[in-house]
């Protein structure tokens, strides 16, 4: 068994048509969500998973110049993130497909953790 | 699969609106703009962490943690602080203060009476009715602008104009954000029991083709009657009565359209659908409205429907109970419906003869196909086989359902 990290990608204009959704939506949102994580869980495979808040701050370059916001070049923001474990990368591909991300026009990043033992 | 935590069905919609109660008492009505931006943050807030956390074991206790805090930060612009209605501020003089007050307003029962200060407020009497019921479903049932269009088969540009006007309106006009008392109190409930009864109608009686919203609508008009009825200045026998009157009719819900979403009339429908909770309740909120000796519309309404919900089919109807509370409610509210419910009451009630004398005295309803179809059959059932089919053939000139269509259609061969 391998660790995979799933790194969810939103895109920023459906990062702003969250703040425009109705409480009916926003639940319903949480609750897809939660379906799919528990899905995951369900079969033993699920490790961790953090959401990220949308602001944060970039340090670049040995001047360590700082930027707010890690999107101010970039068309969207990873908004968290996802542990799991699973037999080879396919499988790991294959458990991603269930995310509720693609329904907004996100994408999910699948890598796999580096084991040195 | 293991058990995953589910919300509980519109949670946060009841919840917003809750929030956007509370939170509009401490900011004052004219800014609850102000609060609902608060109220929307506190939701995305919540969906952003619980769509990866998990939702936490008490959701409403988080969703106030998180509003209070956010209402905190508010309050600390000073700016803002200065705008917000004076009689509170002295309440929030210091930082402390501040919390312990809005620690407060967060206790349940303060939740329920800033619901009610707020329904009152919505339904002020120098706000137009149609203004009332989109203030409501904006602010106490957390509806967005597009939901609220789609209720009202209107579009947002039309609901914008509309909340834009009421605003103008509170701006101008100071409405207080309080429960009135004394002799203020019975005229202005009576204004609020219109609005959630014509909230309760808009979703009962609408050509709306979507059912689910028209559902809502009747779920949310029950509820805020409900929260009416906890209270115990509003808990009238009145109150009572819209909602046993609610109970009954929401009970036919599901029997009163067919697959092909045609209304299907009282007299046609499947009473196996209608809904026995819903008719138990409304039997229990009429007995508590027959405390008391006013006779409110609603009452007279509720009991009419309670006939019918008793009644195994439309012909063993208390026809005769039925007629009287139609002679009753005629002399409160005469209006042509009423009429002609009368007048078919009297048919089954005192014989067909009688009921086409009283459909004939009613004027103004020779376009209704529904008017034509029942003198057609008060024909056929004295046996006047040929004024039957006249009837029945304008009847069905005048109708635009394809279901009525066919229902006439076998009337008419069953005379010729």
């Amino acid at each position: 068994m391998n660790k995979y990290m799933l790194a969810f990608w939103n895109a920023i204009p459906s990062e702003q048509d969250f703040a425009q959704m109705s409480p009916e939506a926003m639940q319903a949102e949480i609750q897809k969500w939660n379906d799919w994580i528990g899905g995951i869980a369900a079969q033993g495979k699920m490790i961790s998973t953090e959401g990220l808040y949308p602001t944060g701050k970039t340090v670049s370059g040995s001047n360590h110049v700082i930027t707010d916001g890690p999107f101010t070049e970039g068309k969207e923001i990873i908004g968290g993130f996802m542990i799991l474990t699973a037999d080879s990368i396919d499988e790991a591909v294959e458990l991603s497909k269930g995310c509720p991300i693609y329904d907004s026009e996100g994408r999910v990043e699948v890598r796999e953790i580096q084991n040195f033992n | 699969m293991t058990e995953v935590n589910q919300l509980a069905e519109h949670l946060f919609r009841h919840e917003s609106g809750k929030m956007l109660a509370v939170i509009t008492r401490l900011f004052g009505f004219p800014n609850y703009d102000i609060a609902r931006d608060v109220v929307q943050d506190t939701l995305l807030t919540a969906m952003q962490s619980w769509k990866l956390n998990g939702i936490p074991d008490n959701p409403t206790g988080w969703l106030y943690a998180t509003a209070k805090n956010k209402v905190l930060d508010r309050l600390r612009r000073e700016k803002f602080f200065a705008e917000i209605s004076p009689n509170i501020a002295y309440q929030l003089e210091s930082e402390q203060q501040m919390q312990i007050h809005i620690d407060h307003l967060f206790l349940d029962h303060e939740i329920e009476d800033s619901q009610l200060r707020m329904m009152f407020a919505c339904c002020h009497p120098s706000l137009p009715p149609e203004a009332q019921i989109t203030l409501i479903l904006r602010t106490l049932c957390g509806l967005t602008i597009p939901e609220i269009a789609k209720a009202f088969l209107s579009n947002e540009e039309t609901i914008n104009k509309r909340l834009y006007r009421v605003k103008d309106k509170i701006r101008s006009t100071p409405i207080e954000l309080e429960v009135p008392v004394g002799d203020e109190l019975l005229p202005r409930l009576d204004v609020i029991l219109k609005a959630v009864y014509l909230l309760f109608n808009e979703g009962y009686n609408s050509q709306n083709p979507d059912q689910l919203i028209k559902k809502e609508l009747c779920e949310e008009a029950i509820r805020l009657g409900l929260l009416l009825h906890q209270h115990r200045f509003t808990n009238l026998p009145k109150t009572s009565a819209l909602l046993s009157l609610m109970y009954f009719q929401a009970s036919r819900f599901d029997a009163r359209q067919d697959e092909e979403g045609n209304i299907v009339l009282l007299a046609h429908q499947n009473r196996q659908k209608w809904n026995r909770n819903r008719i138990e309740k409304g039997v229990e909120f009429l007995n508590n409205a027959s405390q008391g000796s006013e006779i409110s519309t609603y009452h007279l309404e509720a009991a009419l429907a309670s006939y019918h919900a008793q009644a195994d089919s439309f012909e063993n109807t208390n026809w005769k109970a039925i007629t009287y509370l139609y002679r009753l409610l005629e002399q409160i509210n005469p209006n042509i419906m009423v009429q002609f419910n009368k007048a078919i009451a009297i048919g089954f009630a005192d014989g067909s003869q009688r009921g086409i004398d009283a459909l004939l005295t009613i004027k103004g309803l020779e376009k209704s196909p529904y008017y034509h179809t029942a003198l057609g059959d008060f024909y056929a059932k004295i046996k006047e086989n040929s004024t039957a089919k006249n009837h029945y053939e304008t009847a069905i000139q005048l109708t635009t359902s394809k279901a009525e269509w066919q229902l006439i259609w076998k009337k008419i061969e069953s005379v010729s």
